[in-house]
């Protein structure tokens, strides 16, 4: 969807600027066309054959239309999945935002050369493989993992995360922490430090000055930072794989097991149910995005 | 304007790691006075305004406030506004909140701000852009936003920092005329900062001229026009003669070899000076009727008068004129008396800073 916004607006920029001449025009026609291409073959056509699957039935006599796919989340474990994806995600994302938004707010206030730097290490964990990252807290929080052997040492009792809900918030919380803090860090980076020192001058005081001036102006950072937590976090099912073990079933595993066993039809169905779950929370977001400013990311 | 001081900046330094911005400033600003900092790029107006509207703290020195030091006050605890240069309005709030701002954190009552909204609009005549938003409005109709913004709170002092710089040459004019009018009507005072001298002397009452973080000369700006105090503020203010001369005696100059009658005394016996003459100052007549004689290099129509270069003495001499002599003629150089400005040479350090720029 952000996509299809994304070029729109880049292609009028650009044509507007050259005052309309036609040469002009069919040359961001063409530098445009890559880009095209590239969406239709590695987005649309694949949404396109999902929506195929998940609309029809295996069913080699009669392949016709059903919504027998669809309704496949209405079965108790899968609706049950759904549920505790939808919360997890939802946690995790508040919890995302609670720890992004502080960090964002203190870096973006530091003058410091080694800002860069502090950026930089945010990202780091970023480049590591997402697997590994998750597979090392797999280690740590193992029964007989780092921390009960440090508690065991002390003699503590020791404690049971791995394979509970909690295992999986940690996962999503420590994999897209970083995808929070930068929407975030980079609109508060962009606020005019004069618009900040102006709403000082007129009377407001600190807490005035946040929740007035540079919270609102936030928000586009903090929409952005939301849907590119959430997202991941509803579909996820390779840290529910490695922090749940087999105990817990997020919509994610669901779909990808139907996938596994070459249900196709099944998978998409209940794909295109998340993928409206994600429009309808896309949807309620951007009512609040005015400026389009969270789009700039995707 | 009184003689009350109702700003006095004591001994103000400023150092952003080794640069030195401000050093030792001293300066205070009278009640219901339109002062001005004027400077080049980089000399330290808007530091010194950021430390009177409390957004810097200096490294030393008192900031005096009706006579109470408010060098530590928060911004939102002085009796201040300051317009800023780049507007810096609220973009996610209409033009109405934008003015409300600073009276709704006050608490005052939706009638009196109804009432303010209405009245600030009118003053910077434009009524009706209550529920616009700021983006949608031109440069210098953001301009009067921010002013009428800082301007409903009352304050007895407004900051200014190069308000008029980001707009054109027309707009910049009409919106001279319409601060002095705002200023007398209010009857309040102003701190302006500006990097453009005809601005400066247009509209102020003083002119404090600046250079490197030091005050090179403070007075109106006839005084700064027609007295510059040394070589910086005569070359920054206007165009003007520059030529290193020697002080004969009282009344008698000696500009590059010639000797001129001049109205200056005190300056001792044979005393190395600059002179300053405007070129406006420069009469041309017949050769044999000059103080000395040169020949025009170069002509330019400057609308107004014709802009000229004679050479004399071995030095290209700057004339404004408004009769036309062909490059090429003999002209004779005369100027009076008193149109010769005789500036001492910069000895102590706050004047050396001068010598760099020139
Ligand atoms: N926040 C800052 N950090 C470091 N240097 C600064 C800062 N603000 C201003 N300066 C420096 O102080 C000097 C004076 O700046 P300023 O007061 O803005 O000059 P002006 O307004 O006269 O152009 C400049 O050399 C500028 O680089
Ligand atoms: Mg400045």
């Amino acid at each position: 969807m952000k996509l299809f916004n994304i070029t729109n607006t880049k292609t009028n920029s650009s044509s507007n600027k050259n005052g309309g001449s036609s040469l002009g025009n069919d040359k961001v026609k063409w530098l445009s066309l890559p880009y095209i291409v590239w969406m239709i073959g590695f987005i649309i056509l694949p949404l396109l054959v999902i929506i195929y699957y998940g609309l029809t039935s295996g069913n080699k006599l009669k392949n016709l239309f059903t919504l027998g796919n669809i309704r496949l989340i209405l079965d108790p474990t899968n609706f049950k999945a759904l549920r505790l994806s939808l919360e997890l995600s939802l946690i995790s994302t508040l919890i995302c935002l609670l720890l992004a938004y502080p960090l964002a707010m203190i870096l973006s206030r530091s003058r410091m050369k080694s800002n860069n730097f502090i950026v930089m290490i945010i990202i780091l964990p970023m480049w590591m493989n997402f697997l590994l990252r998750t597979i090392a807290w797999q280690n740590i929080l193992e029964r007989t993992g780092i921390i009960n052997t440090v508690l065991n040492f002390l003699k503590l009792p020791t404690l049971n995360i791995i394979n509970t809900p909690l295992a999986i918030v940690l996962g999503m919380v420590y994999n897209f922490l970083p995808f929070m803090v930068l929407p975030i860090y980079n609109v508060l980076i962009k606020i005019d430090k004069d618009v900040v020192a102006a709403a000082r001058d007129l009377g407001a005081n600190s807490i005035q000055t946040f929740l007035k001036i540079i919270l609102p102006l936030s928000i586009p950072g903090v929409i952005s930072g939301i849907t590119m937590v959430f997202v991941p976090s509803l579909t996820t099912f390779v840290i529910s794989t490695i922090l749940g073990g087999s105990k817990i079933i997020l919509i994610g595993n669901v779909i990808e097991q139907h996938f596994r066993v070459g249900n196709w039809h099944a998978g998409s169905g209940l794909s295109i149910v998340l993928m409206f779950f994600i429009l309808v929370s896309m949807a309620i977001l951007s009512k609040y995005d005015k400026e389009g400013e969270g789009g700039s990311l995707w | 304007m009184t003689d009350n001081k109702l700003i006095n900046l004591i001994n103000i330094s400023k150092s952003y790691g080794d640069n030195v911005v401000l050093d030792e400033l001293n300066l205070y600003i009278r009640e219901n006075e339109f002062l001005t900092l004027l400077g080049p790029s980089g000399c330290g107006k808007t530091t010194t305004l950021r430390i009177i509207g409390g957004f810097e703290n200096p490294d030393k020195g008192q900031v005096i406030f009706e006579g109470k030091d408010i060098t530590k006050l928060p911004p939102n605890e002085r009796q201040l506004n300051t317009v800023f240069q780049k507007y810096a309005l609220f973009t996610h709030m209409t033009i109405a909140e934008n003015i409300a701002f600073g009276l709704k954190i006050k608490k005052k009552s939706k009638d009196y701000i109804n009432d303010k909204i209405k009245y600030a609009l009118k003053l910077v005549n434009l009524d009706g852009f209550e529920n616009r938003m700021p983006d949608s409005l031109s440069g210098g109709q953001q301009q009067r936003i921010a002013i009428a913004r800082a301007i409903v709170n009352e304050p007895k002092v407004l900051l200014l920092d190069e308000p008029l710089g980001a707009l054109d040459l027309k707009l910049r004019q009409d919106m001279q005329y319409e601060l002095i009018r705002l200023k007398n009507e209010l009857g309040i005072t102003f701190i302006y900062v500006t990097h453009d001298q005809e601005e400066a002397l247009t509209m102020s009452d003083t002119v404090v001229v600046m250079n490197q973080g030091y005050i090179q000369q403070i007075g109106s700006p006839e005084d700064i026009y027609n007295e510059p105090q040394n070589a910086f503020v005569a070359d920054f203010i206007g165009e003007s003669n520059i030529l290193p001369s020697i002080m004969i005696e009282d009344k008698l100059v000696n500009i590059l070899g010639t000797s001129f009658a001049c109205v200056d005394t005190g300056f001792g016996r044979n005393k190395p000076v600059d002179v300053v003459i405007r070129p406006e100052d420069i009469d041309l007549v017949k050769p044999e009727d000059g103080i000395i004689k040169g020949v025009v290099t170069s002509l330019l129509f400057k609308g107004v008068h014709y802009e000229m270069e004679v050479n004399a003495n071995g030095h290209d001499w700057l004339v404004h004129s408004t009769d036309l002599v062909p490059v090429g003629n003999e002209v004779g150089i005369w100027v009076d008396p008193y149109d010769i400005q005789i500036m001492n040479k910069p000895e102590s350090e706050d004047e050396e800073a001068v010598e760099l720029d020139i």
